[in-house]
C-alpha cells in the first residue's frame, strides 16, 4: 500500500457554505452556554450575520469566478461556478428575509414556534411553558442548517455529496414543520407527512444513486455522463438509476407526481417555516436538477425527454386546476408553487445556455414573492377576546372568506400581497413577468415551443385564481360588517364555497371547529416590525426586477455557464 | 457464487421494504421499511464497489450508515410526539389536512 497523501483543497470558494454551517454549529453551543433571557438575540445576531457573511463571500468570489469559470473543489464535491454563485446568493439572501419572519413576535410577544414543541399539545406543561415565555431557540440553528444544506445542495458534481447535502437540507425541515405554536395538531401531522414521504422518496433516490454508480463505477456527473456515451450493456441499470434519481429531485422541488406533500405540509408547517422552504428548496432542488440534467443525462436526452415532457405538463395543469378550487391562503400558494414548478421546468428541459439563465432568474423572482406572500399570511390574524376581555390577536386568518374587504380595512398589506400575486400571475413590471418570459423563451429556442404554449395557457388560468382573491380583498364587503347574515349571503365567494364546505358533515370535530373559526374577523397586526421589513425588500426586489431585469439578468448570463 | 445475486438478493430486500413502506399503516412500520430500502442500497453499493474494483461504493456506504441513524434520530421523535398526542401511531389517523 502506497502511503497517504493529503488531498489539495482550496477553501477559499468553499466559505459561503461553510460560514453558514459553522454558524449552525455555534448555534448549537449557544443553546447550551448562553443564559435563556438572551438565547433569542444572540441567536438571530449569529444567524444574520452568517447569512450576511454568505452573500459578502459569494460577492468576493464573483469576479473570480467570472474570469476564470469557476473552482473544482475536493474532485468535485463542491464546484463553484456562476450558477453556483447566483444559486448560494439566492439562498443566502431568501434565508436571511426569512430569518426576519421566523424571528417576528406577531401576536403579543409570541413567535410563530411552540414555547416547548416537546409538550403534549393542550396539556398543562404546554400552558405552563407558554405562560413562563418559554421559547424555542433551536429554530435559529435548524434553519442555518437546513440553509447549509441548501446551499451544497446545486453546488456538487457527486452523487455522494447530493445525497449528503439532501439530506442536511431535508431533516431540519421535517422538525422546523412540526414546531407551529397554533394549530399544533395540524402541524405536527405537516411535519410527519414530511417525514415519511421525504425518507422514502430520499431512500429511493439513494437506490437510483446506487444503480448509477454500478452502471459508471463512478459517483461524480462526469464519469457518468462519459460512460453513458459508450454502451456497455448496461444501460438498463441507467435508465433506472437516472429515473429514481429524478424522483428524489421532483419530489424536493414538489412536481406532479410527486407533489402530493406539498399542500399538506405547506398548510400545517408554520408560515415562517412555509415561505422558507417554499423559496429556498425549490431553489436548491432546481439548481441540483439543472446539473443533473445538463451535466450529467445529456446522453439520456432521447430516452428522459419523453419523462421530462409529462411532468412538466402534468406540473403545470394539475398545480393551476388544483389551486383554483381551493379556499385557504396557505393551501393555494401550495398549489400556485406546484405549478410554479412546471413553469420553471419548461426552462430546465430547454436544454439550452439561456434556459440556464433563464431558470437562475425565476427561481430569484418567485422566492423574493414567496417569502413576502408568506410573510403576509403571516401578519393576517384573526381577532378575538384577550385574558383582560380586550381585543386579542389570535392565530393566523387562512381562511379566504375572512381576507375579504382586507384592501378597505389595510390598504398598505392588501397592495403588496396584491403585488406578490401579479408577480405570481406573471403580469407585466414584476418580477413574474420577466421569468416566465424568459423561460418561456427558453423553451421556444430549444424547440420545446408546445411546452410554452401549455405554460402560456396554464399561466392564463392561474391569473383567474391570483385575481379573485385580489377581487376578495378590494371588492368584497368585509364579513364583520354583514354579521347578521346567513352564511348563504355573506358573500359571493362564501356561496362559491358552499359546495366545498358541504361534505364536511363526515369531517372529525378539529375539523369543524377549524371551519367555526371562520367567521372570526380579520386584522393585520405590525409585529415588531421585522417582517414589515422583508416583505419590504421581497415587494421591493420584486418591483426592481420587474421594472429593470437587464442589469440582474445580465450579470446572471455572463456567468451562466456549467462546469462539468 | 456470483456476484450477481448480492445484486439481487439488494433489489429483493427494496422491493420488501418499499411495500412495507406503501401498505403497513403504523408509522414505525412504515419507518422500519425505510430502513430497509437503505440498508438493501448498502448491499447493491458495496457489491458494486467490489465489481467496479474501487472504493466510492463503500465510502457512500458508510455516509449511508451515518445519515440513516441521523434519519431515526429525527423520524422518531416526530412518531413519538404524534404518539404522545394522539395515542395512536397509525398513520391513517393523521388525516385532518384535507382539501
Amino acid at each position: 500500500m502506497s502511503g497517504f497523501t493529503a488531498p489539495e483543497i482550496a477553501w477559499g470558494p468553499t466559505v459561503p457554505v461553510l460560514v453558514v454551517l459553522l454558524a449552525a454549529v455555534v448555534g448549537v453551543l449557544v443553546e447550551a452556554f448562553v443564559p435563556v433571557a438572551r438565547r433569542r438575540v444572540v441567536q438571530l445576531a449569529l444567524t444574520l450575520a452568517a447569512l450576511a457573511g454568505a452573500l459578502l463571500a459569494v460577492a468576493a468570489l464573483w469576479s473570480d469566478v467570472a474570469r476564470t469559470g469557476g473552482t473544482d473543489v475536493l474532485g468535485g464535491s463542491l464546484v463553484v461556478d456562476g450558477p453556483t454563485l447566483v444559486l448560494q446568493a439566492t439562498i443566502a439572501l431568501l434565508a436571511l428575509l426569512s430569518t426576519l419572519v421566523f424571528a417576528d413576535r406577531v401576536a403579543g410577544g409570541e413567535d410563530a414556534f411552540a414555547p416547548s414543541a416537546a409538550a403534549v399539545p393542550g396539556s398543562d406543561y404546554e400552558e405552563l411553558a407558554r405562560r413562563k415565555g418559554l421559547r424555542q431557540t433551536e429554530v435559529y440553528p435548524l434553519l442555518l442548517f437546513a440553509t447549509g444544506g441548501m446551499m451544497l445542495f446545486p453546488a456538487t458534481t457527486d452523487l455522494l455529496t447530493l445525497f449528503v447535502a439532501l439530506e442536511v437540507l431535508s431533516l431540519p425541515l421535517y422538525l422546523l414543520s412540526g414546531m407551529g405554536r397554533r394549530r399544533r395538531l395540524l402541524s405536527q401531522e405537516a411535519s410527519m407527512k414530511y417525514f415519511l414521504l421525504g425518507a422514502f422518496v430520499s431512500a429511493l433516490m439513494l437506490f437510483g444513486i446506487g444503480l448509477l454508480y454500478g452502471y459508471a463505477g463512478s459517483l461524480r456527473y462526469s464519469d457518468i455522463a462519459a460512460a453513458t456515451a459508450t454502451p456497455n450493456g448496461l444501460e438498463g441499470l441507467l435508465v433506472v438509476g437516472a429515473l429514481l434519481l429524478l424522483a428524489g429531485l421532483f419530489f424536493k422541488v414538489g412536481a406532479v407526481p410527486f407533489h402530493m406533500w406539498t399542500p399538506d405540509v405547506y398548510q400545517g408547517a408554520p408560515t415562517p417555516v412555509t415561505g422558507f422552504m417554499a423559496a429556498c428548496t425549490k431553489v436548491a432542488a432546481f439548481g441540483a436538477l439543472l446539473r443533473v440534467v445538463y451535466g450529467m443525462l445529456p446522453g439520456l436526452a432521447w430516452d428522459l425527454d419523453v419523462v421530462l415532457w409529462v411532468v412538466a405538463v402534468l406540473t403545470m395543469v394539475v398545480g393551476t386546476v388544483a389551486a383554483l378550487v381551493q379556499t385557504d391562503v396557505k393551501r393555494l400558494l401550495a398549489y400556485s408553487s406546484v405549478a410554479h414548478a412546471g413553469f420553471v421546468l419548461t426552462g430546465v428541459i430547454a436544454l439550452q445556455d439561456s434556459g440556464i439563465t433563464a431558470v437562475l432568474f425565476y427561481l430569484l423572482a418567485y422566492g423574493a414573492a414567496t417569502v413576502g406572500a408568506f410573510g403576509i399570511v403571516s401578519l393576517v390574524r384573526e381577532q378575538g377576546v384577550g385574558d383582560d376581555d380586550g381585543p386579542a390577536v389570535l392565530g393566523e386568518a387562512t381562511r379566504l372568506s375572512q381576507w375579504a374587504g382586507l384592501g378597505r380595512s389595510h390598504p398598505l398589506a392588501a397592495v403588496t400581497f396584491t403585488l406578490f400575486l401579479l408577480s405570481f400571475a406573471g403580469i407585466p413590471l414584476t418580477a413574474g413577468f420577466v421569468g416566465k418570459f424568459a423561460v418561456f423563451s427558453a423553451a421556444v429556442e430549444g424547440g420545446a415551443w408546445q411546452l410554452a404554449l401549455v405554460g402560456v395557457l396554464a399561466s392564463a388560468a392561474a391569473a383567474f385564481f391570483y385575481v379573485r382573491i385580489i377581487v376578495l380583498m378590494f371588492f368584497t364587503e368585509s364579513p364583520d360588517e354583514t354579521v347578521p347574515a346567513g352564511p348563504g349571503e355573506v358573500t359571493s365567494l362564501a356561496s362559491a364555497e358552499a359546495p366545498d364546505a358541504a361534505p364536511a358533515g363526515s369531517t372529525p370535530a378539529p375539523v369543524l371547529t377549524a371551519q367555526a373559526e371562520r367567521s372570526a374577523r380579520a386584522t393585520v397586526t405590525g409585529g415588531e416590525g421585522l417582517t414589515v421589513v422583508a416583505v419590504a425588500v421581497c415587494a421591493l426586489l420584486t418591483v426592481v426586477l420587474g421594472v429593470a431585469p437587464s442589469p440582474v439578468l445580465d450579470a446572471i448570463a455572463s456567468v451562466a455557464v456549467l462546469l462539468p | 457464487m456470483s456476484l450477481t445475486h448480492y445484486l439481487v438478493l439488494a433489489a429483493i430486500l427494496f422491493a420488501i421494504g418499499a411495500t412495507t413502506v406503501l401498505l403497513r399503516r403504523n408509522a414505525i412500520i412504515v419507518f422500519m421499511g425505510v430502513e430497509l430500502m437503505l440498508n438493501s442500497t448498502n448491499l447493491l453499493l458495496v457489491t458494486f464497489s467490489r465489481i467496479h474494483g474501487n472504493l466510492s461504493g463503500q465510502v457512500l456506504a458508510f455516509f449511508v450508515m451515518v445519515v440513516a441513524a441521523a434519519e431515526v434520530v429525527v423520524g422518531l421523535a416526530i412518531i413519538v410526539t404524534i404518539f404522545r398526542t394522539r395515542r395512536s401511531a397509525s398513520v391513517d389517523d393523521v388525516n385532518l389536512l384535507k382539501s
